[in-house]
């Protein structure tokens, strides 16, 4: 017991606690240690306009990518559901192969993908004459984000898509056969039998996927390392550069390691995070205490 | 297609037996829709071992995915050159060592909190389910500070203890979650047969277990195979420790003409666990449903 306790303690407990201790030293590299500053670095952060250029960013993947993922992902569960479709496996296992491939490696891949210069997306669209001129669709600032955003919903698809199955799967074939015996039509069965039964997995799935827009160092970091101008760069990416000065000149940080600085603003975004996932909490006890009401009066 | 149309035709396929003719050729027609879709979907990956097979210049010249001469240079390169090879044993090894250390600590603790009453066990719950969501942007330094205070930071148990320590909150949950509901008659029993702690654990409550270590080996694989930031961190200034995911992404730092040695070391990098997930698609499926529902 004693072992894996302390692997727990280690590693999941003391780095939560530490990061709050090292957002309070001003420390520029692991050879010394930082002096005591208080809550400077916070003060620092609160008026960075990058920091909260990069948040903004971590942001629009959420209210962007979010949507967009958990609707497509129903549509194709759906689509999958259908029990007569006997290659449903098949199709199944194809969306979910970007979702279990290394992010680092598909950025890479993707950033030769989508190159202005010869990348096979931009030859298909030029042959296809949908396009006069390639796309630059990472070199241009204006359209990197959006392109980094659209890579990571297809990546994540897949897994949105198999919380929805799985929570599909749930919805009793006899109740559909009752209420169709009953003369329901399509849509009052999805509006009063589907949804009713779905809707607490879809807080759920959505609040998952939520977490999951918010991570997304390894993708953007490898298709474009924060660039062109800052203009990728979520707050995963801000962090990781602020703290070990790897933005080379592009962040325009490079040379000295904020590691006390760039602990705030993990603090700051750990403390994010987890409003959200409490949120989550809140929610789902909201939506079963809903349907725990709805079931009694279905009941008397 | 809107949710409205899209629901009612699982309830039409729900109806086995009498097959309607348009029925049938709905079916039809949604895979033949669906076909190009998804091979579209997974056209980066073709392209990827496609390009992998090709000369450079081959690559730039157009689209066709099969390469006219098939070459395997690119790979020779890139597993000698550009030191695929040994971040191949490197991330072979951090995945198998993690995984052994966090499935055999995660089911422990999991264990513990799942069948023993202490003071501050919520507490103890609820700080591991808040972990869950914490970034890895938020602890990686704290974690790089630590391997080095341990003395590390120079060998491949650094990082393989840190990819242990970092994944296992769900699987540890998983474990709680699933001890918890076992009937407590078992322990009883074998205590009366004077089992100690560590026989019931093991030959008792461990062997029932096995869906859930199904899921932790899984969940844990994909984490340290796929690991980036990390290993990224950890290996800053120690080039030899480097993992695969890190080996690709600075193999294109060096090499940035050579996109053929590039697409060979990222197909080395993501065959294994493509293989991997497609044996065990089933599991790998049912892990992540499962996460859910908990």
């Amino acid at each position: 017991m004693l072992p894996a306790a302390v692997l727990s303690a280690l590693f999941t407990f003391y780095p939560m606690v530490m990061s709050w201790w090292y957002s309070l030293l001003d420390w520029t590299g692991f050879t010394e240690r930082g002096d005591f500053i208080g809550l400077d670095n916070y003060w620092r952060l609160v008026q960075d306009q990058q920091f909260w250029a990069a948040f903004g960013r971590s942001i629009a993947f959420v209210l962007v990518g979010t949507p967009v993922r958990v609707v497509l992902a129903l549509v194709i569960a759906i689509l999958l559901n259908n029990q007569l479709l006997k290659l449903a496996p098949v199709f199944r296992t194809f969306f979910f192969i970007p979702v279990i491939t290394t992010a680092a490696v598909v950025g890479v891949v993707m950033s030769f993908m989508l190159g202005s210069y010869q990348g096979p997306v931009n030859q298909l669209l030029m042959m296809a004459h949908i396009l006069p001129e390639p796309v630059k669709f990472l070199s241009d600032p204006n359209t990197a984000l959006w392109s980094v955003l659209g890579v990571h919903v297809w990546k994540g698809t897949g897994h949105t898509m198999i919380y929805w199955l799985a929570a599909l799967q749930t919805v009793p074939t006899t109740y559909l056969e009752a209420a169709k015996v009953d003369g329901a039509g399509p849509l009052r069965i999805a509006r009063h039998i589907t949804w009713p039964i779905l809707l607490p997995f879809a807080v759920v799935i959505i609040i998952l996927t939520a977490q999951s827009d918010l991570h997304t160092f390894a993708l953007v970091q490898a298709m474009t390392e924060g660039g062109p101008y800052f203009s990728t760069q979520v707050i995963e990416v801000y962090i990781y550069q602020t703290a070990f000065a790897a933005g080379s000149s592009e962040s325009g940080n490079a040379g000295v390691p904020q590691l006390g600085y760039a602990s705030a603003a993990g603090c700051f975004f750990g403390t994010v995070t987890l409003v959200i996932a409490l949120a989550q909490a809140w929610a789902i006890r909201k939506v079963n205490a809903v349907r725990g009401q709805l079931r009694e009066a279905g009941d008397s | 297609m809107s949710l409205a149309t899209a629901t009612p035709r699982r309830v039409r396929g729900a109806r086995i037996p009498r097959h309607h003719w348009r029925t049938t050729l709905r079916v039809v027609v949604l895979s033949l829709i669906l076909l190009p879709i998804c091979l579209a979907w997974i056209y980066p990956f073709v392209w990827m071992v496609s390009a992998s097979l090709k000369s450079n210049k081959e690559i730039f010249a157009g689209l066709n995915p099969f390469p006219s001469v098939v070459r395997l240079d690119n790979y020779v390169r890139a597993w000698t050159q550009a030191n695929m090879g040994r971040y191949f044993f490197n991330t072979v090894f951090i995945t198998v060592f993690s995984t052994v250390i966090s499935v055999g600590s995660t089911a422990l603790i999991g264990y513990v909190l799942g069948r023993y009453r202490f003071p501050g066990k919520k507490v103890v719950i609820g700080l591991f389910a808040a972990a869950i969501f914490l970034p890895e942007g938020y602890t990686i330094i704290p974690v790089f500070d630590m391997i080095t205070m341990l003395g590390l930071s120079g060998s491949l148990w650094g990082v393989t203890l840190a990819e242990a320590g970092g994944a296992h909150v769900v699987a540890t949950l998983l474990f709680a979650g699933y001890f918890g509901q076992l009937p407590g008659e078992l322990e009883e029993a074998a205590r009366i047969d004077g089992a100690g702690f560590w026989r019931i654990f093991a030959n008792v409550y461990l062997p029932l277990a096995k869906p859930v270590i199904a899921t932790a080996i899984i969940l844990q694989v994909m984490h340290s195979w796929n690991s980036f930031l990390l290993p990224l961190v950890l290996t800053l200034s120690r080039p030899e420790l480097r993992t695969l995911a890190v080996g690709v992404y600075s193999f294109r730092g060096e090499y940035l003409n050579d996109w053929a040695g590039m697409a060979a070391a990222s197909t080395i990098t993501l065959l294994p666990i493509i293989i991997v997930f497609l044996f065990l698609q089933r599991y790998f499926v049912e892990s992540i449903a499962g996460a859910l529902k908990n």
